[in-house]
């Protein structure tokens, strides 16, 4: 064997590598992620134009160390309860900044990874809640919960999944996830809300 | 008639799958042929489940006036029993009239701290005319209380103090149930009578409150569930109308006070419900659906028609429908997001907020529909209208006031913004009395979310509720 050859076989050994670690992954974390910063407020009365679908997140580079591989683990989330699951979701709820609906592109990947679990589970139904922080009107905040439903359901049909599978609800302000009134709290509390109704 | 309304409330409380809660009927309120004025009667009182009829006028067509229009000095001494067992009635029939009088300040009332020196009269005979004049008084009110079988017999006069002559009488016999109702229907037709005015005395607020600390079901997360509850105009006799189990939010009074609208989220999603609170009945005139929600439902002045927030055309925009879900008309149509509508005293005009150009602002245009909204604020943030009654046609609504709410009112004829509440707490979701002299809202000012009354002019706040969050109240008519 020549050398170029084991270079060649050893470069290929590290692709499939990488590819193995990449489809073992964890699954994705049920715990709400933190919320970004917020954003100032956001004029403009139209709704926000479908986004444009992220290219795919690229691959690890070669210098990151491999992940051990666990072998066995992909959970079956069919196999929970609608209780179940929802208590642990693998949906990502999506976050927003003061009194806005807009997507804001650290949270696409959320949406971009809520897509992929709703192409691997293709007979779930999903309603997407619209909240809002308490700073608002009551009244009015029913108005923009149901905005930001809408926005994340608009981003979900954008990268391909059907829209009946979508429903939508507003809470407005109702419902926090967070019973205080620090900026914390605020940002917990505007956000995308996804619940799986049916399986 | 003492314990019906508590037994059927009680029942109606325990029974989980109902959703309206069947409270007493108003006894229809029969006037004396004499009385009937020109004027079509307006509708019963809300709720009053035994407001008194007045019964042998006697009506001698004299007002108390003062020169240059000041308020008359007024005493309200307790009402004389007949007998010892009564006094409690009597002493709270005098104690409610104060108050409901006050509320008006159509007199200048006397305070009761004063009254130490006078001596109680034993009848209408003996009243101490000199003693309540060197008091300063120029009138006073004064009345009877006697039994009657199971109900009171209650007799009102007001005394002219110069000349000690009965300028207005009135009887009523009613269920001893409720003492506080002859007081309210007492002052009511004092003010109608001695100064033209449209009294609140009997009036209700409707408001949600997550006072029972129930939670949504099929959810996993802990939710604290609203239901919708009513109270006298003073606060007393808070009582819940609905048991959804879920979100019931946005009460709106219908005219005759006999059915509240609400947004409910009963059937996972929102929509408006009817609930006729004296007959547990039910209905859901504006067509939700899974897909298509409806939130904010506003009665029109006449009760045929309510307004509300809808999302069937892709954004929120404002219909109409009649009560029984006939005649859906389209009101606004753009393609920002038009919310919480609220008609003009005519019922020509519906006013409600928009933030078609950015921030949320209150619009007015014309219910039909045809016409260009126009807007009447410049707020940062503005939102909730009501329309106050004639003859003051203003508008309310909450303006944003640093990082609260303040209660704010647009007067057309002026094109000028007056601001009634002081900025302690957020103020949020006015509604004006039926005679536009008050106003009630939500504030956070005393900690957790309650329901306060102040005056137009800002004076005489209130505070309605005291149990749990208490939002969005609604006045009667």
């Amino acid at each position: 064997m020549s050398a170029r050859l084991v270079r060649l076989v050893a470069l290929l050994l590290v692709v499939v590598a990488t590819a193995t670690a990449c489809s073992r992954k964890k699954p994705p974390v049920a715990r709400p992620t933190p919320p970004p910063p917020s954003a100032g407020p956001v004029g403009g009365a139209a709704p926000p134009p479908p986004p444009a679908p992220l290219p795919e997140p690229e691959p690890p580079v070669a210098s990151v160390p491999v992940e051990p591989a666990i072998s066995g683990t992909s959970v079956d989330y069919n196999a929970r309860s609608l209780d179940e699951l929802n208590r642990e979701s693998p949906l990502q709820p999506v976050f927003y900044g003061y009194d806005s609906a807009d997507v804001a592109g650290d949270m696409q990947a959320a949406l971009t990874k809520n897509a992929e679990i709703l192409r691997q589970y293709p007979s779930w139904v999903v309603t997407i809640e619209g909240h809002c922080d308490v700073r608002g009107t009551a009244e009015y905040n029913l108005t923009l919960g149901e905005r930001r439903a809408q926005s994340a359901r608009a981003y979900l049909i954008s990268l391909g999944i059907p829209a009946e599978r979508l429903k939508t609800v507003s809470y407005g302000a109702e419902f926090p996830f967070d019973p205080g009134t620090t900026e914390e709290a605020y940002a917990k509390n505007r956000r995308a809300h996804f619940v799986v109704t049916s399986k | 008639m003492t314990t019906a309304p508590r037994l059927l409330l009680s029942a109606a409380l325990g029974a989980l799958a109902s959703t309206v809660l069947v409270l007493a009927a108003p006894q229809a309120r029969p006037l004396p042929a004499s009385q009937q004025p020109a004027a079509p009667q307006p509708p019963p009182p809300a709720g009053a489940p035994d407001a008194p009829a007045p019964q042998q006028p006697d009506q001698i067509g004299v007002s108390i006036t003062l020169s240059g229009g000041a308020a008359p000095r007024l005493a309200v001494p307790s009402f004389i029993a007949a007998t010892p067992d009564l006094k409690a009635a009597a002493d709270t029939i005098g104690q409610v009239l104060r108050e409901d009088l006050r509320f008006e300040r159509e007199y200048d009332l006397i305070p009761r701290a004063s009254y130490a020196p006078i001596t109680p009269a034993t009848s209408m005979e003996t009243v101490p005319f000199g003693q309540w004049k060197e008091l300063g008084a120029n009138a006073v009110l004064i009345g009877t209380v006697r039994q009657n079988a199971s109900s009171l017999t209650v007799q009102a006069r007001l005394f002219d103090i110069a000349t000690q002559r009965s300028v207005w009488a009135k009887e009523y016999t009613a269920s001893s149930s409720n003492p506080r109702q002859f007081a309210h229907t007492i002052a009511d037709e004092l003010h109608k009578e001695q100064r033209s005015l449209v009294g609140v005395a009997r009036t209700k607020l409707a408001f949600a409150s997550d006072r029972d600390g129930e939670q949504a079901r099929g959810t996993v997360e802990q939710r604290s569930i609203k239901e919708i509850y009513i109270a006298d105009y003073d606060g007393e006799g808070q009582r819940r109308v609905t048991v959804n189990r879920s979100l019931a939010i946005n009460p709106s009074w219908s005219a005759d006070g006999r059915a509240i609208a609400y947004t409910s989220y009963r059937r996972g999603y929102p929509d408006i419900y009817v609930s006729y609170i004296y007959q547990g009945k039910m209905d859901q005139p504006a067509g939700g659906t899974e897909v298509i929600h409806n939130f904010l439902p506003a009665f029109s002045p006449d009760g045929a028609r309510i307004a509300f927030m809808t999302n069937r055309d892709g954004n929120m925009e404002i219909y109409s429908v009649n009560r029984d879900g006939t005649g859906l008309r389209r009101v606004t149509r753009h393609p920002g997001n038009d919310s919480t509508p609220t008609w003009s005293p005519a019922g020509n005009q519906i006013a409600f907020t928009s933030d078609r150009t950015g921030s949320p602002q209150i619009y007015i245009v014309d219910a039909d529909g045809l016409g260009q909204p126009r807007r009447i604020t410049s707020e940062s943030w503005a939102d909730r209208a009501t329309w106050s009654p004639a003859p003051y046609n203003e508008i309310a609504y909450a303006g944003r006031n640093g990082p609260g709410f303040d209660i704010k009112i647009f007067s057309p004829e002026q094109g000028q913004i007056r601001t009634i509440t002081d900025s302690t707490g957020s103020n949020e979701s006015p509604s004006w009395a039926p005679n536009g002299r008050h106003l009630a809202f939500a504030s956070t000012r005393a900690g957790r979310t309650q329901i306060f009354t102040i005056a137009r002019d800002g004076q005489d706040l209130r505070q309605v509720t005291k149990a749990g969050n208490n939002v969005q109240p609604s006045w009667s008519r």
